[in-house]
């Protein structure tokens, strides 16, 4: 984000529909101007030199913090499903929902 | 105007490990709705992933199997969409550094060789499944949540259907045998989309591509695409243009179905994954896991050629599983002929599977018994048409030594038991002299069934020819 563009109201909404957010117009003029502050400040961090310094993508040092494939049933289904805001037959029962695609894509 | 079509293939593949990937909840399907979960397969506030160490080792021995780079220093990252199968609203994936990238396996179309690139593997997990309710609601279990899943994504190498078709073939017999996962189409553990686009000969830019649903078989992949090159061919021909869309295969008329126009591609917002410390993945690690991993297909199919003498369509067949191939190794390692033990194998163990409809591992045979029965055979104890019957007990996981001992299924070799047998056979069917003595052969034909009928089948062939010859010749 070298370059000195604006957020505008239009990609905000984009990030909000995204979120599954809604909001009025007050409400999206004031995180407008958040945000556009916010992208700002990373418009400041974009000027230090980075040339040869390796990204990072985590800041712990630690590396391969991994358990063995042993299976544990926590038995915990009962207590699990009381949070969900509705069941039947031992499933989360939720509105209707029709999309074809099916499993992490 | 003739086209060239440019096919890339996305798979995925469930892998069969104990425990999910970030959380210790038992991989198991077909139990009650969500009773394999805990609180991070939900995703509850606060909880923690732990990364499983046998999906990184199920991941380098698919890796290994696709002659892909192994990426050492890899990590997860997050890609965030809204679903009920997915409760943490993201999934933990591998975006930015995937474990493995820049590989090939080889296919085989027309007796053509050619090798299809492999553009990178990673690992993630699964979602949750939904079930569609006409009643206004659906249904979430979170079993499948978190199941390990590793993604092969193609090259664009692939050129047609039928390749498309051996592509998934290679890859599916690949994967099977490094043992990480069942890859069953049928029953999820495997998964293809594919996309298809195609371009005037000769033209360097890739024309518009479509990805097609709903692809249930490596048959309905291959009918999908053949369907689709034509669409495709004849939209161009008639001055149309393609729409980057994504089309549902209808199985019952083979064609694709428009499901729905896409509009630039999803706003996933990956992020390096924060929860979860990044892999290092040592040239140590590597070596024992790939010293440890089972023999590739390739490699047993040249082996049994060259060292055991099978023809080569024989040793194809015989490496498509590992079940398969395995159970022949042992069979031969257990002292059986090689040569018989594979012409059981494909012919009454494939047609005794396929009439049961299951699997090698799923029956009561074992190596160890269909080797002792083949010796049997080779040494005359029984002869194959008492076999026939040895191996239905096989199945019912007899031991056939003994088994055809309680049965007196022992075939009768002993000439001083037969001689008396077969002289008052030949005595007793006069007729039968006279036609062998005008050169009628038939006749020793029925005289040996006479034999074969008093002794319930159960003598040796080659035993009762002999001495009936002699009979015959003596008179």
């Amino acid at each position: 984000m070298a370059n000195e563009e604006k957020i505008d109201k239009a990609q905000v909404e984009h990030v909000a529909s995204l979120a599954k957010l809604e909001f009025d117009d007050a409400d999206l003029g004031k995180f407008t101007t958040q945000l556009g502050d916010i992208m700002e400040l990373f418009n400041t961090l974009s000027e230090v030199d980075t040339t040869d310094v390796e990204p990072t993508f985590s800041v712990t040092d630690q590396f391969n913090t991994m358990r063995e494939d042993v299976a544990v049933n926590s038995h915990e289904k009962e207590a699990l499903l009381k949070n969900a805001p509705d069941t039947q037959d031992g499933f989360i029962r939720v509105p209707a929902i029709i999309d074809e695609s099916e499993g992490a894509n | 105007m003739n086209f060239q079509t440019t096919i890339g293939l996305e798979v995925h593949v469930e892998l069969k490990t104990n425990s999910k990937i970030f959380s210790p909840s038992p991989v198991e399907f077909g139990d009650d709705p969500n009773a394999n979960t805990n609180v991070i397969d939900w995703g509850y506030p606060g909880v923690l992933p732990t990364t499983n160490k046998g999906v990184v080792e199920s991941g380098i021995k698919a890796a290994l199997a696709l002659h892909a780079e192994i990426e050492k220093h890899n990590h997860f990252d997050r890609k965030n969409y809204f679903y009920p199968d997915n409760p943490k609203a993201y999934q933990i994936t591998q975006a930015d550094k995937p474990i493995a990238h820049d590989g090939w396996i080889e296919i085989e179309v027309d007796g053509e060789k050619k090798k299809i690139g492999i553009a990178e593997m990673h690992i993630e997990e699964d979602a949750g499944k939904n079930t569609h309710n006409p009643n206004g609601y659906s249904f979430v279990d979170l079993n499948r949540q978190g199941t390990p899943l590793i993604e092969i994504v193609s090259k664009p190498d692939i050129a047609s259907p039928d390749e498309a078709y051996a592509y998934l073939e290679a890859l599916r017999q690949r994967i099977q045998f490094t043992g990480v996962s069942d890859v069953k189409m049928e029953e999820g553990s495997m998964r293809v989309d594919v996309n298809i686009s195609i371009r005037p000969y000769g033209s360097d830019k890739f024309g518009t591509k479509t990805e097609l649903k709903n692809l249930n078989s490596f048959n309905f992949v291959r009918k999908g695409l053949a369907f689709e090159e034509k669409r495709q061919q004849q939209v161009l021909m008639s001055g149309g243009t393609i729409q980057q869309e994504t089309r549902r295969f209808d199985e019952a008329t083979g064609q694709t179905i428009l499901m729905r126009v896409k509009e630039g591609s999803d706003d996933y917002r990956y992020f390096p994954e924060p929860d979860l410390p990044a892999l290092a993945i040592s040239d140590d690690w590597i070596h024992s896991i790939e010293e440890a991993m089972p023999e590739m297909p390739g490699k047993r199919r040249a082996r049994y050629v060259n060292e055991l003498g099978l023809k080569d369509y024989d040793a194809m067949v015989l490496t498509q599983t590992k079940e398969m191939s395995d159970f022949f190794n042992e069979t031969v390692a257990n002292g059986a002929d090689a040569k018989m033990a594979a012409n059981y194998l494909m012919g009454d163990v494939n047609a005794y599977l396929n009439d049961q409809q299951v699997d090698l591992q799923d029956t009561k045979l074992t190596p160890a018994n269909l080797a002792a029965m083949i010796k049997m055979i080779s040494d005359g104890t029984i002869s194959t048409k008492i076999a026939k019957k040895v191996f239905k007990a096989l199945t019912k996981g007899e031991e056939p030594v003994a088994w055809v001992k309680s049965k007196g299924l022992v075939q009768l070799s002993d000439p001083a038991q037969l001689q008396p047998m077969i002289k008052k056979i030949v005595d007793d069917n006069q007729q039968s002299v006279d036609d062998f003595k005008n050169g009628k052969d038939r006749a020793v034909g029925y005289l040996v069934g006479q034999v074969m009928k008093q002794t319930h089948g159960q003598a040796n062939p080659k035993v009762v020819n002999e001495l009936l010859m002699k009979e015959l010749n003596n008179r």
